[in-house]
């Protein structure tokens, strides 16, 4: 992939992107086990094939959105606002809540050091 | 049975493998006899002992300590490509145990005390060269690292220090290390053992040497489904038929997600591409490794003269396996702050292979859930150096059912119970 749509600001270089990963949904921090923690920190679908997922427009316009691309050949064919999300699509991350999401990029996933 | 029985390839009723030798090599020349292939093709048996899923070189070496070790030889190895067709023919071949925890640090130790005998073992030249492995620091939290895996490493038993700049011209007089460079070097984790091996050699061996104890290498035959009843493996689905079975492994590094799903275990695995490069040949001049981690760079000189660099995982997810122009700048730009000199060579191809990442870079190695499936998977960028330890104790965990203490601690429970052997400090760019 070399250009990535971007809703507000249309198709841009991939290096103006990070990747967010799959919107997940958080569970309930008040009731969740240390398991069902982990789980939703760790476990990743990781398919081979159409997937949608978040991406932060990180030197454009700075807002998140959502993709749906093929893991394999790295095509998207539609990209979209959070308000726009397609029916069944989990509701991106940080958008709600900011905090959330850093600039950590792939790596954040680690417990390290 | 111990390992290098690879030679004595008639016990299982097999034709005895050819020898390698300065004698065989001088009589071939003389009658122009070509070489007897190293393994062979088969037809399918309806059933195996083992099927061991992936022919890299987990895949291979598990195999082959299976029936060197084990005396299983019922087994087959399937790839839905060629053998080495995954990361196994794609890395950049670095072979290291300075790693950041003590479970760590034994696990890959014993891939290179493996390693050392390999070409003795499999009677096959793997090219293990222990040139030398520098890591660089270019801050202060990167020598506290490399100062705590230091003393990790030496408590082990492993020969590893921290070395001053002045140390580092020493070994690699043409690295910049002066103070006005753009990130200047600080010091430098230097482990004498590292190295680099060739690593096609080391799949070619690992298959001639299984395929001499009767174990079945499929090429071409791709894995499609997992028969599971109640709760155990009863058989492999492939586009080349049906096999039977009670074991097995996946063996597959960047599809091992694809897999997992067959049989329903959940791995926290990411698939990540990685690229490398290779320059045209120069003279000799860089005997070491040289890793920098904080310029996302690593570079090592072939037995051919080239140059041979690398970086740390491509920004997203993909099971594609393009090379990026935004890679290849990026890392001349890196390359060149490290070595000015280098500024004239120039590039001959770039590459890619899929890195199955997991949180804590640290593999997933054991049973599952579901008798007779086992994982041997997470490798991410670094599990080349693994090969031999991890077929020996993937070897030993099936032969005997119980798991051997130096794989224990890489066990996939460990996700849900909140252990993690971090090793993101020791091996998110040094591969
Ligand atoms: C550019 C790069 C540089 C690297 N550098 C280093 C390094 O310097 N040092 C180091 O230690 N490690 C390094 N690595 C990591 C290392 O290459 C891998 O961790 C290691 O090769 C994994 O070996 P494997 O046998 O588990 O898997 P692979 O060698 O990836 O083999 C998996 C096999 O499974 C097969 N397969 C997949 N799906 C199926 C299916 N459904 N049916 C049948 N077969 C299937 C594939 O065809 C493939 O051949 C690097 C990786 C890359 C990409
Ligand atoms: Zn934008």
């Amino acid at each position: 992939m070399i250009l990535l749509p971007c809703p507000w600001c249309g198709p841009r270089n991939v290096s103006e992107f990070r990747y967010v990963g799959e919107p997940r949904r958080r569970p309930d921090v008040a009731t969740t086990t240390p398991q069902q923690w982990r789980a939703y920190l760790y476990n990743h679908t990781n398919a081979a094939g159409w997937v949608r997922e978040q991406w932060f427009h990180r030197t454009g316009c700075r807002q998140y959105f959502g993709a749906e691309r093929h893991t394999i050949t790295d095509e998207v064919r539609r990209t979209w606002r959070p308000e726009q999300a397609p029916a069944g699509a989990e509701p991106l991350l940080g958008v709600t809540d900011r905090a959330a999401t850093t600039e950590a990029g792939p790596d954040a996933g680690g417990d390290v050091l | 049975m111990g390992v290098g029985g690879a030679h004595d390839g008639s016990r299982n009723g097999h034709r005895p493998t050819a020898r390698y030798s300065a004698f065989a090599l001088f009589t071939r020349g003389l009658r122009k006899s070509p070489w007897p292939r190293a393994w062979r093709a088969h037809d399918l048996r309806p059933s195996y002992d083992v099927v061991i899923v992936g022919g890299g070189v987990h895949g291979l070496a598990t195999a082959y300590y299976l029936a060197a070790n084990h005396g299983i030889t019922d087994v087959a190895v399937l790839d839905k490509g060629y053998i080495g067709s995954g990361g196994s023919g794609r890395n950049t071949a670095i072979v290291r145990s300075n790693y950041l925890t003590p479970e760590g640090v034994r696990f890959y130790d014993r891939s290179v005390k493996l390693y050392e005998r390999l070409s003795a073992d499999l009677n096959f030249n793997v090219m293990f060269s222990q040139r030398g492995h520098l890591t660089l620091a270019h801050n202060d939290s990167s020598l506290r690292t490399m100062r705590w895996r230091a003393e990790v490493n030496k408590l082990e038993g492993v020969d590893s220090e921290v070395i001053s700049p002045e140390d580092i011209k020493r070994l690699v007089p043409y690295m910049d290390t002066s103070a006005s460079a753009r990130y200047p070097i600080l010091g430098a984790l230097h482990h004498p053992p590292g190295g680099t091996i060739r690593h096609d050699a080391v799949v070619w061996g690992y298959a001639r040497g299984a395929d001499a104890h009767g174990v079945h290498i499929h090429q071409g035959t791709e894995v499609t489904g997992i028969q599971v009843a109640r709760d155990r493996v009863t058989a492999v689905r492939t586009t080349r038929g049906d096999i039977a079975t009670p074991v097995v492994v996946n063996c597959t590094a960047g599809w091992s997600t694809l897999i997992s799903d067959m049989v329903g275990v959940r791995t926290p695995v990411a698939t990540f591409p990685l690229q490398a490069a290779v320059t045209e040949p120069v003279k000799p001049f860089l005997d070491t490794v040289v890793v920098s981690g904080s310029l996302h760079v690593y570079v090592s000189q072939t037995d051919r003269g080239e140059l041979v660099f690398g970086a740390s995982v491509d920004p997203f997810t993909s099971y594609s396996m393009r090379g990026s122009l935004e890679f290849i700048e990026e890392l001349a730009g890196h390359v060149l702050a490290l070595m000015p000199s280098l500024s004239k060579v120039r590039l001959l191809r770039q590459w890619a292979g899929l890195c199955d990442m997991t949180p804590d870079y640290s593999p997933i190695m054991g049973p599952t859930p579901v008798e007779g499936f086992y994982l041997d998977v997470g490798w991410g960028t670094y599990g080349f150096k693994a090969g031999p330890v991890s077929g020996e104790s993937m070897a030993e965990l099936i032969a005997t059912t119980k798991t051997p203490e130096i794989i224990a601690t890489f066990d996939l429970a460990r996700f849900a119970d909140g252990r993690l052997v971090g090793e993101k400090g020791a091996a998110s760019v040094g591969h």
